[in-house]
C-alpha cells in the first residue's frame, strides 16, 4: 500500500478516536493518536493476517491465528485506537464505533474478549501483561514451526511494570526470534513526563543488555519512517533475537492542542474541542 | 462405617506428576511449564519423555501466567506448576485479566498448598487461595483428597475447556481411592453414607474425616462423610440433600475459614435450608515453621477437631 493511502486512513482512525471519546466521554485519545500511524501500518501494510471473509462480509477472525501474524496491545488503554483500526480493515460494522465504551457494548474500555469481539485475543488494561502473552503466543508459532510474526505494543510507562522485563529476560533465553515488541515511547504518563515520574533511562541499552536487536524509529508520527522501520524489524527477525522497534511519538499527535502534554492521556474533549480536532483531520473514509 | 484401608501412601503432587505424565503420552496439546520448581512439582518424567513440551520460565511467576495465556490463545493446553503461594496471590491479577476473563485454556497446578508445607513457614503456607480462586469469575478450583484423585483430576482437567486451578501438596497421605476413578468436575464423592451429620472435607482433610467418621461411630454416630473436591464450581445439590437427612454440617479443609470450603458452603444453606454449621481451618491467622503433623494439631486441623466439632453442631441441632 501507498504511503499516501496509508495516511489517509490514519486520518481517519484520528477522526474515530477522537469522536469515540467525545462520544462517551471517557477513554484516552492522547496514546491513541501518538500510536495510529503504525498499528495502521501493521494492519493495512505489514501483517499478513487472514483475507477471508465470512457470510456477512467481514474478516473471519480465528483466535487461534495459525498462519497469521499476531498483534497484541499491551497498554489497553489505546483501545479506540485499535477498535478504530480493526473496524476499518473489516473485522466488524465501522458504525459499531459508536457503542464504545457505552453499556452492552463489545468496545469495552479496555479490550476483552468476554464479548467476543473479533479481532481482539486478550484482554488487556491492567499493565505489564501483553509481552508475556505475545511471548506466548511466539512461542506457540516456534511449536508448530510457523514463519509468522507476533507484534505486541507497550507504552514506555509501562516499562516501569516488573512483568515486563520478566518477559524480556524470558524472549531471548527460548531465542524468540519471531517476535517484535514496539515500545511507544512518547515519555509522558499519567502523573507527567515519565523522566520525572519514573525515568526509564537507556530503554535501548537495556534491551540491548537483555539480548535484544533493536530498531530505532526516530518520528513514529511519519508514515514512510514508520512503514521502514517495520521493514527493518522483520528483516532483524527469524536471526535468534527477538527484536524491539524503539518508537519514539508524539502523544496526541494530529490534534495540535493535544500533542506534547500528558493531560489528554485520558480526557475527553467537548464539544468545541472536537470540532477544532475534526478540522484538523481530514475524513478520508467516511465517518461512521 | 464403611471401612477405609490403604496399603500405600503417597504425595498429592506425585499424583499430578503420574497425570501429567500420563497426558504428555496421550494428548499432544498438553505442555508443562515451570517457575524453577520441576523436582517439587514431579515433573521429571514428563519432561524426559516431551523434553521439546516443557518450558521452564525460571522465577518469574507472573510472566509464566503470561506466556501460558499466549500458549493457550493459540490452541494448546498449559498447565502452569508452582507452589500454591506463587501461582495464586503473587500472580492474582495476571490469572484475572489473561486467564479467566480473557477464558484462555489455562491449568494453573500448583503444590505445597496449606499448612502441610511444613518447615518452610508462613511466607510459603498460602491458606487464602481457595478464597481468591473461588471469587474469580470462570475460575474452577479443585482441591483432590489423595495420590489416585489427584492424578485423575490432573488427566480430566485436560478434557475441560477453561481456566483451572488445582490445588494440591507436598506430605505422602494415605492412597484411599481407586486408582482407575473416573474424575468428574463438580460433582462430590460420598466417602460414607450417613443420618446423623454431614461431614464436607476437602483435600487432605478428608482421610481425617474419615479417622473421624471411625471414632464418631464408636460413640454411636452416624457420619455422613462428602468428599467437595470441586470447590467451584460446587455440587450443591449433594450438599443439599445430605443437609437435609442429617441436619446439621461440619467442614474440613487445610485454608483459611474467611473464604474457602466452608463459607462456600454457609452460603448455600443459608440460602435454601438454614442448617446449624461447624467449620474446621485455620482461623484467621498464619502458619508457621513445623513438621505438618504437629502444625495441623496445633492449628485443630484433624480427626480430633472434626470429631470435636461433630458433637459441638449435634448438639445444636
Amino acid at each position: 500500500m501507498e504511503i499516501q493511502e496509508l495516511e489517509d486512513i490514519g486520518a481517519q482512525v484520528r477522526r474515530d478516536i477522537v469522536r469515540q471519546v467525545h462520544s462517551s466521554q471517557s477513554g484516552h485519545p492522547g496514546g491513541s493518536l501518538g500510536c495510529t500511524d503504525i498499528v495502521v501500518a501493521l494492519y493495512f501494510s505489514e501483517m499478513r493476517i487472514n483475507e477471508n471473509r465470512n457470510a456477512e462480509g467481514f474478516l473471519e477472525f480465528n483466535r487461534e491465528g495459525v498462519n497469521e501474524d499476531l498483534f497484541f496491545l499491551s497498554n489497553g488503554h489505546i483501545s479506540p485506537l485499535f477498535y478504530s483500526v480493526l473496524a476499518r480493515r473489516g473485522y466488524f460494522p465501522v458504525s459499531e464505533l459508536a457503542t464504545f465504551r457505552k453499556i452492552n457494548s463489545r468496545l469495552q474500555g479496555h479490550p476483552a474478549t468476554h464479548e467476543h469481539l473479533p479481532g481482539i485475543r486478550i484482554a488487556s488494561g491492567s499493565l505489564g501483561q501483553g509481552l508475556s502473552v505475545g511471548a506466548g503466543a511466539a512461542y506457540a508459532k516456534k511449536l508448530r514451526k510457523e514463519d509468522r510474526l507476533v507484534y505486541v505494543l507497550m507504552g514506555d510507562g509501562e516499562q516501569q511494570e516488573g512483568q515486563v522485563w520478566e518477559a524480556v529476560q524470558f524472549a531471548p533465553h527460548h531465542k524468540l526470534d519471531n517476535l517484535v515488541a514496539i515500545i511507544d515511547w512518547n515519555g509522558q504518563q499519567i502523573d507527567g513526563p515519565t523522566d520525572k515520574v519514573m525515568n526509564n533511562l537507556d530503554l535501548k541499552a537495556k534491551y540491548q543488555a537483555f539480548g535484544w536487536d533493536t530498531v530505532d524509529l526516530d518520528n513514529g508520527n511519519n508514515m514512510q519512517h514508520v512503514v521502514e522501520a517495520l521493514k527493518q524489524a522483520k528483516e532483524k527477525t527469524g536471526k535468534g533475537k527477538p527484536v524491539v522497534i524503539l518508537m519514539r511519538t508524539g502523544m496526541g499527535h494530529g490534534v495540535d492542542f493535544m500533542m506534547g502534554t500528558h493531560k489528554w492521556h485520558g480526557a475527553a474533549p467537548n464539544d468545541p474541542q472536537l470540532l477544532a480536532a475534526l478540522n484538523q483531520l481530514p475524513e478520508t473514509l467516511g465517518d461512521y | 462405617m464403611k471401612k477405609y484401608t490403604f496399603t500405600d501412601k503417597k504425595d498429592t503432587r506425585s499424583g499430578f506428576g503420574a497425570g501429567i505424565a500420563e497426558l504428555g503420552r496421550s494428548n499432544p496439546k498438553v505442555l508443562a511449564l515451570c517457575a524453577d520448581l520441576v523436582a517439587s512439582l514431579k515433573l521429571d518424567t514428563f519432561i524426559k519423555e516431551n523434553p521439546e513440551r516443557f518450558i521452564q520460565v525460571g522465577i518469574a511467576e507472573a510472566n509464566m501466567i503470561g506466556i501460558s495465556a499466549g500458549l493457550a490463545l493459540s490452541g494448546y493446553i498449559p498447565y502452569a506448576t508452582t507452589f500454591a503461594n506463587f501461582g495464586s496471590g503473587r500472580v492474582y491479577d495476571q490469572i484475572r485479566q489473561s486467564v479467566a476473563y480473557s477464558g484462555t485454556n489455562v491449568k494453573i497446578c500448583v503444590s505445597h498448598a496449606g499448612l502441610t508445607l511444613g518447615e518452610d513457614g508462613a511466607t510459603h503456607q498460602i491458606l487464602e487461595d481457595l478464597a481468591m480462586m473461588r471469587a474469580m469469575p470462570e475460575m474452577t478450583v479443585i482441591n483432590p483428597c489423595d495420590y489416585n484423585q489427584t492424578k485423575a483430576a490432573t488427566i480430566a482437567i485436560a478434557d475441560y475447556q477453561g481456566p483451572v486451578y488445582l490445588r494440591f501438596g507436598r506430605p505422602v497421605m494415605p492412597i484411599f481411592t481407586a486408582d482407575d476413578q473416573k474424575f468428574e468436575i463438580g460433582k462430590a464423592w460420598t466417602v460414607n453414607e450417613g443420618k446423623d451429620v454431614s461431614i464436607f472435607a476437602t483435600g487432605h482433610l478428608v482421610w481425617e474425616a474419615i479417622l473421624a467418621g471411625e471414632i464418631l461411630e464408636q460413640e454411636g454416630i452416624d457420619a455422613e462423610i462428602i468428599n467437595i473436591h470441586t470447590i467451584k464450581p460446587l455440587d450443591e445439590q449433594a450438599i443439599l440433600q445430605s443437609a437435609s437427612k442429617t441436619r446439621c454440617v461440619v467442614t474440613a479443609e487445610e485454608h483459611q475459614l474467611n473464604g474457602g470450603l466452608g463459607d462456600a458452603v454457609c452460603q448455600v444453606l443459608s440460602r435454601n435450608m438454614p442448617t446449624p454449621v461447624e467449620m474446621v481451618g485455620v482461623n484467621n491467622s498464619f502458619g508457621e515453621s513445623g513438621v505438618p503433623a504437629q502444625l495441623m494439631e496445633k492449628y485443630g486441623l484433624n480427626a480430633k477437631s472434626i470429631v470435636e466439632k461433630v458433637r459441638k453442631v449435634m448438639a445444636r441441632k
